[in-house]
């Protein structure tokens, strides 16, 4: 791809990279020109914005007929007939597909399928917003209405909601979704707390919410011969493939999945849904192709949701300080088919340590789709509990939150007694109460008034789960000396097609600018889903790992000498050799597919920060805004400042919305959600979001995560906003807010 | 979405001659597509006004009336001089409202057209058959469950058990409030009626019927008395988002004051009624009342006695005695 000096130009604004990176000191560490840790800018970012990036949503083969989900109005209740006469009788309908018409299918391995129930495979309603039936029309139009004329008898039962079901302990056995100890606990929390000098003990709520992507999900099925061609719109190409072979009792050889680029996921798109296996289905059926394409309403219930996290958290702590107890309970909503689960309390584990530890996790049946994982999975709820009530803590203490935070630092994780892969945790905390100026708060409530408004501060600790997934890729010098990196990985707007070019670059000593990327493909080499912030880690680190190989392979050409660039094509010449390539690979210990923190390694592994917010709330309006916000992070090496600040102030923004605007309400006696639009439910704006966000990483090389110094960052700048946020309100008004997000309600007096 | 047909007018005679045979009145169609998507309406046919010539602002000769045509989109008037000089509150308003890129295409016309954003009216469903839940807007007779719901936007004023929505528009806030007068169109010729009244609460209207215009009437315009206090109007919006959302409450005020001293007032909340709502009592009781926030205070918290908040919005009625006031201070210049 090549850039125009002119769109090069529209691009460069000064971020202050030079402040980016934090050396030891608090010295701005300086910056390559090149490689890795340089601010190479988005080199996909043109094609992005002229539209020349292709999404899912775009292709159409000859032929392809539209589908577009008829879907269940009610949330419970059982299919009594589905009338289709009037909707095929519509111009353009080609077919209509009701459960009848469905093969058998194998039973779903959940993940990679995200529910256990496959809609349309009984006459059973479990939730609102669940396909009954296809229409397949020659027209999205056509469909559309055709949709509409299907006639539903549907016999409803009361569904029971978050409010209404019982609080029961999930399923272990056989549950994909378990992914920690349910109940861990040490010493006696109880009598611990009996004996605290301080304690706090609250309820906090942070609410289901959507990830509201921009792209709506969309998948495009194609049958030639017995193969299956997909476009999806996805995270995870591969975990498509093996959901619909498992399904279809096919060979995963036999699943063709393609998706150059994906419009925005944030865990929406990490499993399969309902639509991308009833798009194949529809397609065989129907001897053409098929593209589903969700509305915006259906984006609400056509995958899943980040669920409601109701935690109870109590803390005791001696005189100094120093947590004596802890306590945090969470239970969260799922589905009757699928015991998710939102470990709540996944950050409570290794981020304080404290003698007496009890921890539960729980959930509540209802008649609601699954949840699924949403940026920042199961620490991003949890730890606004967490943080808000080390606050109160700091107050019902009389001490300052930053010194709480720093008298119950962790050296090594609490969780397991095993020492961090790398922390620097206590520089983030330094350097970002530094640069916020935190030294100059008031500690008392109500301290700071301008005009209408009070001013008040806050900070939470960030922390989060490191996850990993083996990862292969390939990194080739082509015959005309180009070189070009693949990996079955996606990009979800993240930048991973900037980075792991980069990576590449680095160690072939080369500019990262003209590699070819090539990714989301099933035929490209495999990789986990770009998801849990760990396609970084993973795939950059199969990618530093194949470039390797390319390189040891050329200076195999030329003597076990790396000749200058300009050489390659020559040398390739020379030896009458067509393609070199460079086949790399990640593993983890013990060859696991998966692993949560360091697995079964020798070393712990998060990534933490620190988030410092200032709030101006005028009382009589009942408003709060956020004034700045500063955040430092010990995230392990940063490939690239720019893309890695986007990601933080995206989380930082994503975190805004969880403690300001985010909810997705619904209504309890029909359990459908209150609002399915982006009118009705809010997410920030640009004028709600200060300019001034300061975003800063420590410097840091952590050798054991990955092969390259990373660990991961995607879901990372979303922790603790939310507290952060909830705790200034409180320092400005001597209001605290438990239950997100912090609306009129709470403030207007 | 049902098949129509579609056909330019030339004339406010044209438009409202296919009015009487079905057809539905387009403008910035910013709204009425909305109602198309989502179900509410399936109209048969649609006459485009666009293109009639009721777009003009100005002031007449005298200076002491703004006329604002009913095709002025929203960014029009709110950047338009003399709507800024005369009349600021509608400025305001129609600035505050929607996004640029709506506010490009909205019309001042069909903004006060505009129905509740209750999410309960607002589901999206194709036909009557697939509405998730009662809704007497949607489905005469059918009921009203947004009183027991998980939201926090019903009317203070006028509602009754059959509907509890409000009428969400910014600019007919201002309106309201600068005494302005639509001129409208029908079948039986032109007439005036006051924007005050132009809208009806449900105990006027009950659940449907929501403004005073007849079957196949258009407005084609507003006439704006320009007095001291218009020209010292102001509008105040409260809302969780910045930009790109209605308000929760808003006021719009005009005020003529000197020396301290309020010599007229006029106010009107918005959102907290299915019309604006208009202070009379206040209105009259602050004339020649100083002009000082613990005296308009006093009075606006007096004012909203008479609310009556749904269950879980008992703060709904000091949130709007305080933007009223607010309101009152910032047309006084005393806060920004």
């Amino acid at each position: 791809m090549t850039v125009s000096p002119r769109t090069r130009d529209i691009h460069h604004v000064d971020i202050g990279t030079a402040r980016l990176i934090v050396a030891p000191g608090g010295a701005a560490a300086a910056l390559p020109e090149t490689g890795i840790g340089s601010t190479e800018r988005r080199l996909d970012g043109d094609d992005k914005v002229t539209g020349r990036a292709a999404y899912a949503g775009e292709e159409m083969p000859p032929g392809t007929l539209h589908g577009v989900l008829v879907t269940s109005p009610v949330a419970k209740g059982r299919i009594v007939a589905i009338g289709t006469d009037a909707a095929l009788a519509a111009d353009g309908v080609v077919r209509v597909i009701v459960p009848d018409d469905m093969p058998a299918l194998a039973a779903p391995s959940v993940p990679p399928v995200a529910q256990s129930f496959v809609p349309m495979s009984d006459t059973s309603i479990r939730y609102e917003g669940q396909p009954v039936a296809i229409v397949l029309a020659e027209t999205l139009e056509q469909a559309e209405h055709g949709a509409a004329l299907v006639d539903l008898r549907i016999e409803a039962e009361t569904p029971t909601v978050f409010e209404t079901a019982e609080t029961v302990t999930p399923r272990t056995e056989g549950n994909g979704y378990i992914l920690g100890a349910l109940d861990p606990a040490r010493g006696d929390a109880e009598a611990a707390m009996r004996d605290a000098a301080a304690t706090v003990d609250a309820v906090y709520v942070a609410p289901t919410r959507h990830h509201n992507m921009m792209e709506p999900s969309a998948t495009l099925a194609e049958w030639r011969g017995g193969a299956l061609h997909m476009h999806d719109s996805t995270q995870w190409t591969y975990g498509v493939r093996y959901a619909l072979s498992g399904l279809l009792s096919m060979e995963p050889g036999d699943i063709h999945v393609r998706c150059p680029f994906t419009g925005g996921g944030f865990g929406a798109k990490g499993y399969v849904w309902p639509h991308q296996i009833l798009a194949p289905l529809a397609a065989r059926l129907a001897g053409r192709p098929v593209k589903i394409a969700l509305s915006r309403a259906q984006c609400y219930t056509g995958s899943g949701y980040q669920p409601v996290v109701r935690s109870r958290v109590a803390l005791g702590a001696d005189a100094d300080g120093r947590l004596t107890a802890i306590r945090h309970d969470t239970e969260n909503v799922t589905s009757t088919a699928d015991d998710y689960v939102e470990f709540g309390n996944a950050g409570t584990r290794s981020l304080y340590p404290a003698p007496n530890l009890s921890l539960t996790t729980r959930i509540r049946r209802a008649d609601v789709g699954t949840p699924t994982a949403m940026r920042a999975p199961h620490e991003g709820p949890g730890m606004f509990a967490l943080e808000s009530a080390m606050d109160e803590l700091s107050y019902a203490l009389d001490m300052d939150p930053l010194a709480l935070r720093l008298a119950n630092y962790a050296e090594t994780d609490p969780a397991n007694g095993k020492p961090f892969s790398s922390n620097r945790l206590r520089d983030a905390y330094a350097e970002g109460a530094r640069r916020f100026g935190w030294d100059a708060r008031p500690r008392r409530v109500r301290a700071r008034r301008e005009g209408p408004r009070l001013i008040g501060s806050g900070m939470a600790s960030a922390i989060m789960s490191t996850f990993r997934f083996p990862a292969s890729a390939r990194v080739c010098l082509t015959r005309d000396g180009a070189i070009r990196v693949e990996a079955g990985a996606q990009e979800i707007g993240t930048g991973t097609r900037t980075i792991f070019p980069q990576i590449a670059a680095e160690r072939l000593g080369i500019a990262a600018d003209g590699i070819e990327m090539v990714l989301g493909r099933t035929d490209l080499p495999e990789t986990g889903g770009t998801f849990g912030s760990s396609s970084t880690i993973s795939v950059g680190s199969a990618v530093a790992d194949a470039a390797d190989a390319l390189r040891a392979r050329i200076e195999g050409l030329a003597d076990g000498t790396l000749p200058p660039r300009e050489a390659w094509p020559a040398l390739l010449r020379e030896n009458g050799t067509g393609e070199l390539v460079g086949e790399g690979g990640f593993s983890l210990p013990g060859d696991a597919p998966f692993d949560a923190h360091g697995g079964a390694g020798e070393h712990s592994m998060h990534t933490w920060g620190a988030v410092f917010v200032e709030m101006a709330v005028d009382e009589a309006l009942g408003l709060a805004r956020m004034r700045r916000c500063v955040a430092c992070y010990s995230a392990g090496r940063i490939l690239n400042p720019v893309t890695a600040r986007s990601q933080m102030i995206g989380g930082i923004i994503w975190g805004y919305g969880r403690a300001m605007l985010e909810k997705s309400a619904m209504d309890p006696r029909s359990a459908r959600y209150l609002s399915k639009n982006l009118s009705g439910v809010h997410l920030p704006v640009n004028a709600d979001i200060p300019q001034e966000i300061d975003v800063s990483f420590i410097e840091e090389h952590d050798p054991h995560a990955s092969a390259i110094g990373v660990r991961g960052i995607g879901e990372l700048g979303e922790v603790g906003v939310a507290a952060a946020i909830a705790n200034a309100v409180y320092h400005a008004t001597g209001r605290r807010v438990r239950d997100l997000p912090i609306t009129f309600g709470d403030l207007v007096g | 979405m049902e098949n129509f047909t579609y056909a330019r007018a030339d004339s406010p005679e044209a438009a409202i001659r296919a009015a009487a045979d079905g057809a539905v009145f387009a403008a910035g169609t910013t709204e009425l597509v909305n109602w198309m998507r989502l179900g509410i309406v399936a109209p048969p046919a649609l006459t485009d006004i666009s293109g009639l010539d009721l777009a003009a602002i100005a002031l007449a000769d005298d200076g002491a009336t703004l006329t604002v045509g009913a095709l002025a989109t929203l960014n029009a008037v709110g950047t338009a001089p003399p709507v800024r000089t005369h009349a600021p509150a509608l400025a305001e308003a129609a600035l505050k409202a929607a996004s640029p890129q709506l506010r490009n295409r909205a019309t001042l016309g069909g903004n006060v057209l505009q129905r509740t954003r209750c999410p309960y009216f607002r589901a999206e469903a194709a036909g009557e058959g697939r509405m998730p839940w009662p809704c007497n807007k949607r489905v005469a007779g059918s009921g009203c469950v947004a009183r027991e719901a998980p939201f926090d936007r019903a009317a203070l004023f006028g509602w009754t058990d059959d509907c509890v929505a409000t009428q969400p528009s910014d600019p007919v806030v201002a309106l309201a409030a600068l005494d302005a007068v639509a001129r409208v169109q029908g079948p039986d010729g032109i007439r005036e009626v006051a924007m005050r009244d132009f809208h009806l609460d449900q105990q006027e209207g009950g659940a449907a019927t929501e403004t005073r215009l007849a079957p196949g009437e258009m407005i084609l315009g507003y006439r704006i008395p320009v007095d001291a206090a218009a020209r010292g109007s102001a509008y105040l919006k409260v809302r969780e988002r910045e930009s790109y959302e209605y308000a929760m409450v808003s006021a719009a005020v005009c005020l003529d004051h000197a020396d301290g001293t309020i010599r007229a007032l006029r106010i009107a909340l918005g959102s907290v009624a299915q019309k604006p709502w208009r202070l009379p009592q206040t209105e009259a009781a602050l004339a020649g009342a100083a002009l000082d926030e613990e005296t308009v205070q006093a009075a606006m918290d007096a004012a909203l006695r008479d609310a009556r908040p749904l269950p879980g919005q008992g703060w709904k009625p000091r949130l709007a005695a305080n933007a009223a006031t607010r309101a009152v201070m910032m047309a006084g210049g005393i806060v920004r």
